[in-house]
């Protein structure tokens, strides 16, 4: 960024910003004469992505009441940017994953994920969306979000504060703002056509109740995580 | 004591003496249906056969008065299945008496109890879910809270949890499908597991006609996160204590602790001080405060999309309350801050700056108290919106096994603190809540008023407290390291939670580890009632409704 001149006097000053009325705002006093700012156009997308996230609402478990929290006046968020939350994936750029993932919801949350525009950003709250938390043990739990999505921050709490919300979605805005992106660290569990899955057991025994196009998540409680 | 005195219970009912019930009475009125006897901690059993359960429990209903069907476990044993019908009534709680129904490994079939009580439609689906028991006549037995194409029955001994399973996504059906014009007039319409106004993660499948809701069936299960199989893999002493946090997480934490440790006290015999007892009173009230202006916080979110006054109102106020509720117990929202025989730790210290922090609170409540009111109940739209819509008929409410201020706004006087007094309640002064008009209004109406009575016993317990002797201040009695009841106890207990009646069935073998541990959660019984209250509605009432029914899915699918 070069920023111009700013030795005008005081009058020179003021002709200027009349002649200027659609410039008439406190950058003409930074900028001078010349408000035009030379950048990459790859830096100022990202400073523009990581002032202005917009949050997907989207609530799970019990950590939605910590996020509700940092939402709220108290905390709230909107300081930073991050705070106005749409509620339609297809209007986010931020998913914050707030809670215990379960079988029957896990598919969803990949739809919806995938209903996102690019880029887009996971900040996984709260320990049961690293490694299932203190729910690991269930036989219906998916231990961690990264069993399905990718994920760039973790926050991790049970469930995490407001605080330490705020603080990884900071983290996040830093992180894009650089320009940095994180390694997709998934071991997915896919959705997949049951017609595609591997021909085994289950898969022959469910063969009457799912038809060949269904989408279908294939799940190994033993050897995730 | 409180100053609503309960009305004594009518001695029509077949069994009620003064003494209690007469459970021979009980039993020759069932006649052969009964095969035999157990008894439990709290109450007797009675051993039904398999094929005799409607005719049983419809004796019991209409003659024995035994009109909320508050319960229902299943489990399995090595040689059987059982089902238990915990039966009590909405007049008086302490007349407990429990249906005992087993059936063969090879054959798991028992009648369906749906005929009697419509609460028995969603327990029975969950006992076929999670146990696999069959239930005859049943009008639709199928999976509850896990997907349809889950194999085997996870609380089941036989179980083997490392085996793949495969879950589809299809349950989302086209919303436009069967709407070719000409053919069908209703059209299918999605809402959730993920919108805003769900709560959390439900599922409602609607049928429209036009704008009105023709049909609306609640599926749940996007959060079921196997509660139950944790806590019987938790010891009683420590492990199990934080789980009940995360049921209604809504901050109710003190409230779900208390039904765990009252249940837990009951089994094995333990005193909690009267210190103890006081510093839970007003825990627990700060948590249902908390709570309930959650409730009224999201309700303004769901009636009119309103984000700014009420929503933020209700919270800034809660955080107000967790602060003290934090001070208190080191957390803001997984409290974990009651221990079996009392409490984890004394009133933080300087005690007198705590008591203070709390009667500032107080003092300004009644002010807050009225802004709400003309922010919200004395706001003409809201009233246009609220009331006469989402009528749940008392009868109905009592069906469904309502409770709590669902059940209270309905006109149903029911309230466990009262009726079935634990803790330092029966030596303070505050009111049950009721009002009758049965509709979203009054629903609302209700929380805000409970709100006040809770912080009426706030002020009582930190009067008690600022006065109580120094050396007398006893937070925990004299508990075992390890506990281990002996085997096959049996105990069925409720509290009053944030929500309505919060109840624990536990059943022991002899170990430190519980054998079933069962949750009766108040939020499964209401929602079950959603369809009754949002017959022939809008849409937008529907979910001012379901906003008026303040569910958490935590404690829907545990």
């Amino acid at each position: 960024m070069s920023t111009g001149s700013t030795n005008h006097s005081r009058d020179e000053y003021s002709r200027e910003r009349d002649d200027n009325a659609r410039f008439n705002s406190k950058l003409v006093e930074v900028l001078g004469s010349t408000p035009f700012i030379a950048t990459k156009l790859d830096t100022f997308m990202d400073w523009a992505r990581s002032s202005s996230m917009f949050m997907f609402q989207f609530g799970i478990a019990c950590c939605t009441i910590e996020m509700m929290g940092g939402l709220a006046v108290k905390h709230d968020i909107d300081r930073f940017g991050a705070g106005v939350p749409r509620s339609s994936p297809r209007q986010a750029d931020l998913l914050v994953v707030p809670g215990t993932i379960v079988s029957k919801f896990a598919p969803r949350m990949r739809r919806l994920y995938d209903q996102m525009p690019e880029p887009k950003f996971v900040v996984s709250m709260g320990s049961c969306t690293i490694s299932g938390g203190p729910f690991q043990e269930g036989y219906n739990v998916v231990r961690g979000a990264e069993e399905i999505i990718p994920v760039d921050i973790h926050v991790p709490g049970c469930p995490p504060r407001p605080e330490a919300l705020l603080y990884g979605v900071a983290k996040l805005q830093e992180r894009t703002a650089n320009g940095e992106s994180s390694p997709v660290t998934a071991k997915p569990y896919e959705l997949e056509r049951f017609g595609d899955l591997e021909q085994d057991e289950l898969v022959q025994h469910l063969a009457d109740e799912i038809d060949e196009d269904d989408l279908v998540m294939r799940y190994n409680w033993s050897e995730s995580a | 004591m409180s100053l609503e005195v309960p009305e004594p219970s009518t001695y029509d009912d077949v069994g009620v003496t003064e003494d209690g019930l007469d459970y021979d009475a009980l039993e020759s009125l069932l006649g052969e249906a009964v095969t035999g006897r157990e008894s439990h901690a709290t109450t007797e059993a009675f051993v039904v056969r398999a094929d005799r359960v409607a005719d049983a429990l419809s004796v019991l209903k209409e003659e024995a008065g035994f009109d909320h069907c508050s319960c229902v476990t299943a489990q399995q044993y090595e040689d059987r299945y059982e089902s238990i019908y915990h039966l009590k009534k909405y007049e008086d709680p302490t007349q407990e008496l429990a249906i005992v129904v087993p059936t063969s490994t090879t054959d798991p079939v028992s009648q369906s109890a749906e005929s009697v009580y419509r609460t028995a439609d969603w327990h029975e689906r969950e006992a076929y879910d999670l146990i696999g028991i069959e239930y005859d006549e049943h009008p639709d037995l199928r999976r509850i809270l896990l997907p349809e194409t889950w194999q085997g029955h996870p609380l089941s001994l036989d179980y083997n949890q490392d085996k793949p399973q495969i879950v589809t996504l299809r349950e989302h059906e086209n919303a436009l499908e069967g709407d070719s014009r000409g053919e069908s007039d209703t059209m299918f319409l999605n809402i959730g597991p993920n919108h805003p106004a769900t709560h959390g993660v439900l599922h409602l499948k609607t049928t429209l006609d036009g704008e009105q809701v023709i049909d609306v069936e609640s599926d749940i299960g996007y959060l079921h996160r196997c509660e139950e199989q944790i806590c019987q893999q938790g010891t009683y002493r420590h492990q199990i204590m934080p789980y009940p946090d995360r049921w209604d997480y809504g901050s109710a934490g003190i409230l779900n602790e208390w039904a765990y440790a009252r249940t837990v006290e009951d089994l094995v015999g333990l005193d909690v001080p009267k210190y103890a007892q006081v510093i839970r009173t007003m825990g627990a009230e700060l948590c249902r405060i908390a709570a309930h202006l959650l409730a009224l916080g999201t309700f303004g979110l769901d009636l009119i999309g309103e984000f700014t006054a009420v929503f933020q109102y209700a919270f800034s106020d809660r955080e107000t309350v967790l602060d003290i509720l934090e001070d208190l117990t080191g957390q803001r929202l997984m409290f974990n801050y009651l221990r079996l025989g009392g409490v984890a730790w004394d009133l933080p210290e300087p005690r007198e700056e705590f008591f203070e922090k709390i009667e500032h609170f107080l003092n300004e409540l009644p002010h807050k108290l009225e802004e709400y009111h003309d922010l919200v109940t004395g706001n003409e739209i809201l009233q246009i919106r609220c009331i006469d819509v989402g009528n749940l008929d008392p009868a109905v409410a009592k069906s469904y096994g309502c409770t709590g201020p669902v059940a209270r706004g309905s006109g149903i006087d029911y309230d466990l603190r009262r009726d079935d007094p634990y803790g330092y309640y029966d030596q303070l002064d505050w009111n049950v809540v009721t009002d009758d008009g049965c509709d979203n209004y009054s629903r609302v109406l209700v929380r805000l008023r409970e709100v006040e009575e809770s912080a009426k016993i706030i002020a009582q317990c930190v009067d008690l407290l600022r006065d109580w002797p120094e050396d007398d201040r006893e937070i925990q009695s004299n508990v075992p390291r390890t506990i281990k009841p002996e085997s096959d106890r049996e105990i069925y207990r409720a509290v009053e939670g944030a929500k309505g009646e919060l109840g624990i069935y536990i059943r022991t073998n002899g170990t430190d580890k519980p054998a079933r541990f069962k949750i009766r959660s108040p939020c499964f019984s209401n929602l079950h009632a959603l369809p009754e209250m949002v017959e022939d509605a809008h849409v937008p009432d529907l979910i001012a409704t379901l906003g008026s029914l303040d569910v958490i899915l935590g404690e829907v699918d545990r």
